[in-house]
């Protein structure tokens, strides 16, 4: 079984990366293949790139505040394209808006805080269930 | 993974989307090319009636030296021609790690959402039969879905990536002022091949000392493809993307020169014949692999005690394989 | 050379300490072993168990720290620092259209704020109009949008620009920011020399950290220096740049890089300028820096102490600057945002205010200190005021400020701020090698030096060998529930919706040709390799957008893509 393939990209116009690549160093690390798009994407950069690398997991960053506007755009686009590709989101996200992240379909949110093993526990969990959910279909 | 009927059904359908524009099939089917397995067999065997017709250009060139810097601008330049590209960029992987980082895209993301642009990224190990097919096969499936030129980024050096190599076309060697002008740097793997040269960051003082380096070079015959065709340099800046239209249409030139010469479908031929030969080392190291596994003792004895570890290892496969 | 201590005191001290170690010591350590095996700094520096005049033994007074207001300035740049005047609290605020920020300036000036700041949304930043595709849902988020002189305007009508002072936050858009700013002074009849303030202007740090890019780098550092220089020669009260390691250190860099990379991407200014002709004396005095204050107290005070120090040699050793003036390093300060905890937010609190006063100790010209709910939210308004309390009880109550440098002599102190100066030497010395900053920021050096150690701290904080209270330690299984208010929702949409209207009218009303003749002759003048202040002013006046302006320049400097490196 190949590795699992994680996205990671900074979503909006905010160039604070250290989160970012901190992220998918520790990711390559625990033996993901990780694309890494660097900064200042748009959604449909991102659903885009997810589609032509096949990739298991979509990690994105967001810092700047555009948070709601940008990933209700990016669920958007993956509905309309068909793709059930899970999505996990980090930044500096004010806890009342991580109910509002989960109804538009993100699977979860990373907090100021969080764990690398946390991450990367979750992101191989979800990668696990999707390959799993493709071998039957 | 068992090819039954539905299977195939899947996979055909898969293929005939991809080939008809649905990018998600694509992307799909590339994952199904990247380990040799009985799908991607019948992938194959569907894809190679359709392809054939793109025009593969290879880049390589020592890490660093504006790469993928230069496919993205070169990508620009044929969307203005009308031309569809699809890019397989080969990382660089440390084989050290376990998983693999891969930043070529990044420089290229602008294309992204541009549906005659396909952009894929092949970590440059992790394969169950070696990256060279995962590669060569992912070559079949972007000229079946119609891409004009297929780029492939690597840089150029070990087995996998010469193979690679010598599946294109066209063979770019980007090269940049600064990296030690040395005539060994170009004599590493398939530099030495190159059907065109680039000096890029010419932007820099020191690119016409290298441009002169690399002519007198060619002129000594130290490296070149050594076939019917005189290569070509150019000077070009990724970066201010000044040369990017003229290297671009030097690389038209030597297409015609395959095209007047036959060699465009010869090379199309070889390269599947490489496809297949991989496809079949792969089978029968798996087997070989099966047959050691279930021999293990017996095996690590051989040398040490045997008077002809050769045949009697020869031997011992032959049985193997008539049993599995 | 005049030593702090004679040969015989150390003797007879490092003598003593051999006895202790002997006699003393062990017992201790086996009532109380140590916590740590090895106790470290933020930047790994190993620090010992006790200091002693034997580490400075070798320290000469005025070599090493001399009297303050003189060279090498390491007590301080005033002979009087905080007897005189106190540092300036200043606080950066700001968010919403160009309206909103005039009425909230207009409240500051009423009571009695004269130094404004303005902060930028992130399309401004990168310098793209809010009817950009890219600009989609950002538009007034973090700070004020402006896309053209009319913005500008706004956000100053009724305000008299003879009467204050503003910081601006911007760095590759800077020439057209400030360019704006002057022309509504003109507008307003101020003569260019009450014009007053700051850009931050500093177009390196953005390579190596805060990545609000545009050009590659050798353009953008030709751009960041036409401002210098016609600031220099036209804007006597302006500061033009503010060389920055604050986002240096946030962006996860430790003390002695975020000194290191300062300090080099000023000496690749300083040098730029000096190539271009200009007289060291003539510019160096205008330059200021910007700092970051962490959580680790002593290396902190000893950052901002080796800092001065460092800066005067290089600019009096390296460039020849001739008035002391040009020695100075001239600092603000931010306490650091990144050492602040989503988790127990109340605890900000503390963490603020030990990094304001090691600032204060370290000597800073002013201050800025972050608002306790800062990482999860912008500040509410009693954060922010806690926050400015803060520095008042620091300045009124406690004491520091009444001498200069009071940790001058502490033999940890001393110790710390030599070896963190002899380590940032070797990172410029390092730098130097490549070919300066400019090149280093190519290769990706920096870059790459901040992924590892933040990456490295991440990692320790994980496996219990650093401690965060409230994170890894002490932690408690309740959020508190300040975490849970919802913020203040400024209507995004509809800001930008107005915003993208203005700029619809006014392309439609501008007078075009005007426009592109100016746009035409920047370009001339940028492929000229001129100074393009003049140009883009002319661009500004005719109504030009900020992204006209900037993607004019674009097609003649490119643009930046990072190298990928993680
Ligand atoms: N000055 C200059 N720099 C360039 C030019 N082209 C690329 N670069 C820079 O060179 C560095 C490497 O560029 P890449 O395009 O990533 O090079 P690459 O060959 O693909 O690198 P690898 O994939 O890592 O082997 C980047 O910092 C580019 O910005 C150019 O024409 N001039
Ligand atoms: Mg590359």
């Amino acid at each position: 079984m190949s590795n699992y393939k994680v996205l990671v990209s900074k979503l909006g116009l905010d160039g604070h990366d250290r989160g970012a690549k901190v992220v998918a160093r520790a990711l390559k690390d625990a033996g993901f293949d990780v694309i890494y798009t660097g900064i200042r994407q748009t959604p449909e950069q991102v659903v885009e790139a997810a589609i032509q690398e096949d990739v298991d997991v979509i990690g994105v960053s967001i810092l700047s505040g555009a948070h709601i506007h940008h990933v209700s755009r990016l669920m958007k686009l993956l509905r309309e394209r068909g793709l059930n590709v899970p999505v996990v989101v980090g930044g500096t996200i004010p806890i009342p808006d991580v109910p509002r992240l989960k109804q538009m379909g993100v699977r979860e949110v990373f907090l100021p805080g969080s764990s690398l093993k946390e991450i990367i526990n979750v992101v191989r969990r979800l990668a696990e269930e999707k390959r799993r959910a493709e071998q039957q279909a | 993974m068992q090819s039954s009927k539905p299977r195939e059904a899947y996979l055909n359908s898969l293929i005939e989307r991809a080939v008809g524009g649905d990018r998600a099939a694509l992307g799909k089917l590339l994952t199904v090319l990247e380990r040799p397995s009985r799908d991607s067999g019948i992938v194959l065997r569907t894809l190679v009636k359709k392809s054939g017709r793109a025009h593969v250009v290879g880049v390589t060139g020592i890490p660093g030296s504006g790469k993928s810097t230069l496919i993205s601008k070169l990508i620009s330049v044929y969307r203005s021609w009308g031309l569809r590209v699809g890019v397989l960029a080969v990382d660089p992987t440390s084989p050290l790690s376990r998983g693999a980082l891969m930043a070529d895209r990044l420089r290229m993301q602008r294309h992204a959402t541009d549906p005659n642009v396909f952009i894929r990224s092949i970590a440059s190990k992790g394969f169950r039969g070696g990256l060279s097919l995962a590669a060569l096969a992912m070559i079949e499936a972007l000229d079946a879905a119609g891409y004009d030129k297929i780029i492939v980024e690597t840089v150029g050096v070990g087995q996998a990536e010469v193979d690679i190599m010598h599946a294109a076309h066209t063979i770019v060697v980007v090269t940049m002022p600064g990296a030690g002008d040395d005539i060994q740097a170009l004599k590493a793997g398939v530099m030495e091949i190159g059907d065109i040269y680039v000096v890029n960051k010419s932007d820099k003082p020191e690119a016409d000392q290298l441009l002169e380096f690399i002519n007198f070079a060619l002129e000594t015959g130290e490296i070149g493809s050594g076939e019917k065709w005189r290569p070509l340099v150019v000077k070009t800046s990724a970066i201010m993307g000044t040369g990017v239209e003229e290297l671009a249409k030097v690389i038209e030139k030597h297409l015609e020169h395959l095209v007047r010469t036959g060699r465009f479908e010869e090379k199309v031929e070889s390269r599947r014949l490489m496809l297949a030969r991989l496809f079949a080392l792969r089978i029968v190291e798996e087997k070989v692999e099966k047959i050691i596994e279930a021999h293990k003792r017996e095996v690590s004895r051989i040398l040490g005690e045997s008077d002809d570890p050769y045949t009697v290892l020869e031997a011992l496969i032959e049985k193997g394989l008539r049993e599995l | 050379m005049v030593k702090l201590f004679n040969n015989e005191s150390i003797e007879k001290i490092r003598e003593a300490l051999k006895k202790w170690e002997k006699e003393t010591l062990p017992l201790s350590l086996q009532r109380f072993p140590e916590r740590m095996e090895r106790f470290t700094t933020l930047s790994n520096i190993e620090v010992k168990r006790i200091y002693t005049p034997a580490d400075l033994a070798d320290h000469d007074y005025f070599e090493k720290l001399g009297l303050p207001g003189e060279y090498p300035f390491t007590r301080g740049i005033h002979a009087t620092m905080y007897r005189g005047r106190l540092w300036t609290m200043r606080m950066f605020s700001g968010y919403g259209g160009p309206e909103e920020t005039n009425k909230r300036l207009k409240f500051l000036i009423k009571h009695g704020e004269t130094g404004l700041s303005l902060a930028f949304d992130y399309p401004t930043l990168v310098g793209i109009d809010s009817d950009d595709p890219m600009a989609s849902g950002e538009v007034g988020i973090c700070g004020v949008a402006v896309d053209t002189l009319k913005d500008m305007e706004i956000i100053f009508d009724g305000i008299n620009l003879g009467e204050v002072t503003t910081n601006m936050t911007i760095n590759p858009p800077a020439p057209v920011l400030l360019s704006m700013y002057v022309a509504v002074a003109e507008k307003q009849g101020v003569p260019y020399d009450r014009v007053g303030g700051t850009t931050q202007n500093d177009p390196l740090k953005e390579f190596i950290a805060q990545k609000s890019y545009v050009f590659p780098p050798e353009p953008a550092v030709k751009i960041a220096m036409d401002v210098v220089e016609w600031s220099v020669k036209n804007l006597p009260k302006w500061n033009p740049i503010s060389i920055s390691g604050y986002h240096i250190r946030e962006a996860g860099s430790d003390a002695v890089q975020e000194l290191a990379f300062t300090l080099a991407d000023g000496i690749a200014y300083v040098r730029h300028l000096v190539e271009r002709g200009m007289d060291v004396d003539e510019f160096a005095p205008r330059l200021s820096f910007f700092f970051d204050s962490h959580i680790n107290f002593f290396e902190e005070i000893a950052k901002f102490r080796a800092a001065r120090r460092m800066w005067a040699k290089i600019m009096k050793e390296w460039f020849g600057a001739k008035k002391p003036r040009s020695w100075w390093l001239r600092f603000h300060t931010q306490t650091a945002g990144v050492s602040l905890t989503a988790q127990q937010p109340w605890n900000n609190i503390v963490r603020t205010t030990i990094e304001a006063l090691a600032a204060v100790l370290g000597g800073t010209q002013s201050l800025h200190t972050n608002a306790l709910d800062e990482p999860f939210r912008v500040p509410s308004e009693l954060a922010a005021k806690i926050a400015l309390r803060t520095q008042q009880i620091i300045a009124y109550e406690t004491g520091v400020a009444d001498t200069v440098d009071p940790l001058a002599g502490s033999y940890y102190v001393e110790w710390l701020t030599d070896e963190i100066e002899e380590r940032a030497w070797r990172y410029i010395e390092r730098i130097e090698r490549m070919g300066g900053m400019i090149e280093a920021v190519k290769k990706g050096y920096p870059q790459r030096e901040i992924t590892e150690t933040s990456y490295r701290f991440q990692r320790e904080v994980e496996e219990g060998k650093r401690f965060i209270v409230g994170v890894n330690i002490f932690v408690d299984e309740v959020e508190d529930e300040i975490r849970n208010v919802p913020l203040l929702e400024i209507d995004q949409e509809e800001i930008e919706a107005r915003q993208k209207e203005r700029l619809r009218k006014i392309r439609e009303s501008r007078n075009k040709a005007k426009v592109e003749r100016a746009l035409a002759e920047l370009r001339r003048a940028a492929e000229r390799g001129e100074n393009i202040m003049p140009y883009v002013l002319t661009a500004v006046k005719a109504y030009a957008t900020l992204g006209e302006i900037m993607g004019t320049l674009k097609e003649v400097y490119g643009e930046w893509v990072e190298p990928p490196l993680i």
